[in-house]
């Protein structure tokens, strides 16, 4: 996984600059009026989460051939991504979290969502196949935090009737390196049990008190494959691409979810969308019929007033407007149309609408 | 007269000076560049220092919730699992190295010098995705549970061999660190091997001494502080480690007694939670005082592994 991207980024580093040569030589050996030209073949970069690499690289694939924005985007991390555009080093940053209305209004930064994903819960059990095991929030925590230790503890045999769980110990598996999608997990089992709000709290990495780290979604994925007895938290994508075994969850109205493209759509139509202040939507174990619990959104960071924002902004309305199946290939849930028409008007009021050219 | 002396003089040195210019140059700006990094790990971790103080070597926390982090656990992972690798590479490298330079035939032993010295060639995220996929399966279904139930029951060491059989740990990681500084210690102790006089082996075995007896008594005491240097600056290279241990440690911020437990070593702490520190933050801060500790390590061990090489070379 991480070679296959790392060679990707390479040799799609390596052909951008074949590519300026060849641009550069070009220049010198025709004149000054190809300046101009070289000039309109506008080149933004940005920088963050890991989980929209593969979304931005492959819609950066189709916005190069359609409408020549070049799109160079490098996924070292949320964290990474705020660092950067709060620097200004970058055209756009990309967090898997809301970033306060404080720190966007200091640094003087418009905020909008680019797409939906979906954590799942996977877990490597004999015998158990997909979408057979039933687990609540609770009982996550109580694993996550070493109170269940067997996978035939009385807490899950309970709701898990129909299925034969022998006795085997539970191997948690987290996120070695800091990420959104810990963040996201975290919260989730913050929300879900008091216990855990109070000794453990949500971060992009936090204080885990037993289990094994992986690094990256790729990693926890493969352990997860690895390690008889263990759970995991992943991305959907990787849980889809690694055919790990998915769990079901209970959703606050008690009834049991499974992950598909249709109950993650289901939580992204939810979203109270319109009343958001910078589209700080918290999905969340959100209260709708069909909705997966877990859901997240990725964000973009730009600066406001800003000439290179422009190209952003060109490169994401396309996106939007032509992205769709590209995101759904991928297994990510693009944005209802109304978050589109707002997102649209946000750009405007903070000036950086592209003039048509 | 005295202007064209001059002349000739600089005519004749200008590539000596330019030459020495250009060397002294070279050295200085290595010291320099060297000092700069010891200098900005500990000025850009002062404030990790400052805040925990002694603290942050006693405590094994690492909670970014609540801004506490320590060094401890980091540091005892480190040193736990490079001494296991050491303690298995020297067994393993010093017989190969007898075996290549005394007991093998020459067209065989130099194909598989060969193929060690290209061992120590592959870059280490192989070792780490080879010990992720082939080496943690053996150990979580074969190794672990054979040691669990033999040596996991006697008293005393049992508790180093306790816990759940998961494949990655302490142990998994050491023994990918034995197989990647193998190759380098094999190499010093060759050099050593063949630079035993072969009058003196030969006469002894003319005197009837067996191979156990020559290794024993003749080449050993000749070599016991060269295998020592090699055998460290094996050591200082698992200490900085870093992708190939990432894979296999499994990455928690524990200590126990258990070598089947996870755990994190200084360098694969880094590489895992810089992306995710905001710059100037504690995090930031601790991470940098980490890596002036392993600086530190390091910089000892490989002073000591100069230092006997030297000695044994003086002898």
């Amino acid at each position: 996984m991480h070679i296959e991207s790392v060679s990707r980024m390479v040799v799609g580093h390596i052909g951008k600059q074949v590519l300026f040569v060849i641009a550069l030589s070009s220049v010198i050996a025709i004149g000054v009026s190809e300046i101009s030209c070289a000039q309109k073949v506008k080149s933004i970069t940005g920088v963050g989460s890991t989980f929209a690499g593969p979304l931005y690289q492959n819609w950066a694939e189709g916005a190069e051939k359609e409408i020549g924005v070049q799109v160079n985007y490098q996924p070292l991390g949320s964290g990474a991504g705020r660092n950067q555009i709060i620097s200004k080093t970058v055209s756009f940053g990309a967090l898997d979290v809301p970033t306060s209305v404080e720190k966007l209004t200091k640094n003087n930064l418009v905020q909008f969502p680019t797409a939906i994903g979906g954590i799942a819960v996977v877990v490597n059990i004999p015998n158990i196949k997909h979408h057979m095991l039933r687990l609540t929030g609770p009982i996550i925590a109580d694993i996550y935090s070493g109170k269940i230790k067997k996978w035939n503890d009385p807490k899950i045999t309970e709701i898990n009737k129909d299925v034969v769980l022998e006795d085997l110990d539970i191997a948690p598996i987290y996120r070695a390196d800091g990420s959104g999608t810990t963040q996201v997990f975290t919260s989730y089992l913050v929300k879900e049990s008091h216990n855990w709000a109070e000794t453990y709290g949500s971060n992009t990495s936090i204080a885990w008190p037993l289990g094994i780290g992986g690094r990256g979604n790729g990693s926890v994925a493969s352990m997860v494959k690895n390690i008889k007895g263990s759970i995991g938290y992943v991305e959907f994508a990787y849980a889809l691409q690694n055919h790990l075994c998915m769990v079901q969850l209970k959703d606050s109205a008690g009834e049991y979810i499974t992950l598909t493209e249709d109950s993650l759509r289901a939580a992204a139509k939810t979203a109270d969308w319109v009343h958001s202040k910078n589209f700080n939507v918290d999905l969340i174990n959100i209260v709708g019929e069909n909705a997966w619990p877990i859901v997240s959104t990725t964000y973009v960071l730009v600066p406001a007033y800003n000439q290179n924002s422009k190209g952003v902004v060109k490169f994401f309305r396309w996106a939007f407007d032509k992205g769709d199946g590209i995101a759904y290939t991928l297994h990510y849930v693009p944005l209802p149309i109304f978050v589109k028409e707002k997102i649209e008007k946000t750009w405007e009021y903070a000036g950086i609408t592209p003039n048509n050219s | 007269m005295v202007f064209k002396k001059l002349k000739c003089f600089v005519k004749r040195n200008v590539a000596s000076i330019v030459f020495s210019g250009w060397v002294w140059g070279c050295g200085v700006f290595v010291l320099l560049i060297f000092l700069e990094l010891i200098f900005e790990l500990f000025f850009q971790g002062r404030r990790a220092f400052f805040t925990f103080g002694t603290d942050f070597f006693i405590r094994s926390v690492w909670n970014p919730v609540n801004q506490e982090y320590s060094a401890r656990a980091a540091l005892i992972g480190t040193l736990v699992t490079s001494i296991i690798g050491v303690a298995v590479a020297l067994p393993l490298s010093f017989g190969c190295a007898y075996s290549l330079t005394e007991l093998l035939p020459s067209k065989i032993s130099q194909c598989l010098t060969v193929a060690i010295r290209l061992l120590a060639a592959v870059p280490s995220i192989i070792f780490g995705m080879w010990g992720f996929f082939i080496l943690v399966p053996l150990m979580s279904d074969y190794v672990q549970p054979f040691l669990k139930t033999t040596l996991g029951t006697m008293p005393y060491i049992g508790a180093l061999f306790s816990g759940g059989t998961f494949g990655v740990g302490m142990l998994t990681a050491g023994l990918i660190l034995a197989i990647m500084i193998t190759p380098y210690t094999t190499a010093v102790m060759q050099d050593a091997f063949a630079n035993v006089p072969a009058l003196l082996k030969e006469s002894a075995y003319s005197l009837g001494a067996t191979q156990w007896e020559v290794m024993r008594r003749v080449v050993l005491p000749r070599l016991q502080k060269i295998i020592i240097g090699g055998i460290v600056l094996g050591w200082g290279r698992a200490l900085g480690e870093t992708m190939a241990v990432t894979f296999v440690i499994g990455n928690a911020h524990h200590i126990g007694w258990s070598l089947f437990m996870p755990s994190n070593t200084i360098a694969s702490l880094i590489a895992l939670e810089f992306p995710e520190s905001a710059s100037e933050g504690l995090r930031m801060s601790s991470l940098m005082a980490l890596g002036a500790i392993l600086m530190l390590i390091s910089f000892i061990v490989l002073f000591c592994a100069q230092w006997l090489l030297k000695r044994a070379v003086k002898n």
